[in-house]
């Protein structure tokens, strides 16, 4: 099993898989990160500034409330739904979103999806921001295919027997993000009210969309 | 969506995991978000097909699969492992000018809080 080193230089956090956690010490992972940073700088391929913008954009800005507008305007618009259905990236190009390898998984009383990414964590950044740490686990991204309905267990989701679970692999070509089923007592919420219901976990399909306050 | 729904089965991060809010935590450490903004901005600017990153990123989180419980890596760490291939891979970086820096970084010789200043 030859996995590291393939260019013969330090790799990675080659020695225990969590040193960095432990502070004081620079760890070799912090290293490399410096020496890529400072390398790539000097040969003018990007800037430090380039990166503290990117990183904090996807810290702050880009976040599950993207694609919770999203689905809320699919919950009150049904044609729009079917847009977002059939043709995605025309949909999302009409809230100002850019990304075209997005399929859009429909719940319904009788089929549950839920997104997984068995290979590498890929996940729909644009939508929903960077990954919580659970789904980049080898856990959730092995058993989600093997065993759904336990995995979704634990995450508090439990699911009638007569309803299908439809688990789907990301690849980088294609992300999916679910469509939550529509809570009940939501008749009459606008849809921003509506959109704070839909939590990430809910676009992954671990979890419900949230019932409103004064049906809870 | 608290973690430890999972945590059974999921690997114990270590004493000293900072503490996480529902998983909201995109980043444990300074570094990860440097890691990630490497490849996103160097992808983005298309020195490398996103694929080309991709392919050695699942080839490292593979790796990291593999190994017992315990000595898996963080997944930023696979993801820095995988970025640092590529650029010798792709004769962007030499692996000899990278352990030159690295060295520089450690020894002091240069600021690791600032590491893209001149």
């Amino acid at each position: 099993m030859h996995d590291h080193g393939g260019g013969g230089g330090h790799d990675a956090g080659h020695h225990h898989g969590t040193e960095h956690h432990h502070g004081g010490e620079v760890s070799q992972t912090q290293l490399l990160t410096a020496a890529l940073e400072s390398l790539l700088v000097e040969k003018g391929l990007l800037s430090s500034d380039t990166i503290d913008q990117l990183v904090e954009r996807y810290e702050k800005d880009i976040g599950p409330m993207i694609g919770a507008r999203v689905v809320a305007r699919a919950w009150t618009d049904p044609a729009y739904k079917q847009r977002l259905l059939s043709d995605s990236a025309s949909a999302l190009a009409e809230l100002g979103i850019h990304m075209d390898n997005l399929v859009v998984v429909e719940n319904t009383p009788a089929v549950h999806n839920a997104v997984v990414c068995t290979l590498c964590s890929c996940y729909p950044w644009a939508v929903l921001g960077l990954p919580p740490t659970w789904y980049k686990e080898p856990a959730y991204r092995s058993r989600m295919v093997i065993e759904p309905r336990a995995v979704l267990r634990e995450f508090g989701l439990e699911l009638d027997e007569s309803v299908e679970v439809r688990v789907w692999d990301s690849s980088a070509e294609q992300r999916y993000l679910v469509l939550p089923d529509r809570p009940a007592g939501t008749e009459g919420m606008t849809e921003a009210e509506l959109a704070r219901l839909v939590s990430r976990d809910s676009m992954i399909g671990v979890a419900r969309a949230a019932a409103p306050a004064h049906a809870r | 969506m608290p973690d430890s729904r999972l945590s059974p089965k999921v690997d114990v991060e270590g004493p000293g995991a900072p503490p996480r809010r529902n998983g909201e935590l995109v980043f444990q450490a300074p570094w990860e978000g440097r890691a990630f903004g490497l490849a996103v901005a160097l992808g983005d600017a298309e020195h490398f097909p996103w694929e080309a990153f991709r392919t050695r990123l699942i080839a490292a989180v593979a790796a990291s699969d593999r190994r017992p419980q315990g000595e898996r890596r963080a997944y930023y760490e696979s993801w820095l492992g995988a970025l640092q291939r590529l650029l010798v891979d792709r004769g962007i970086l030499t692996a000899a000018e990278i352990e030159d820096r690295m060295r520089q970084f450690a020894t002091g010789q240069r600021d690791i809080v600032r590491p893209g200043a001149p």
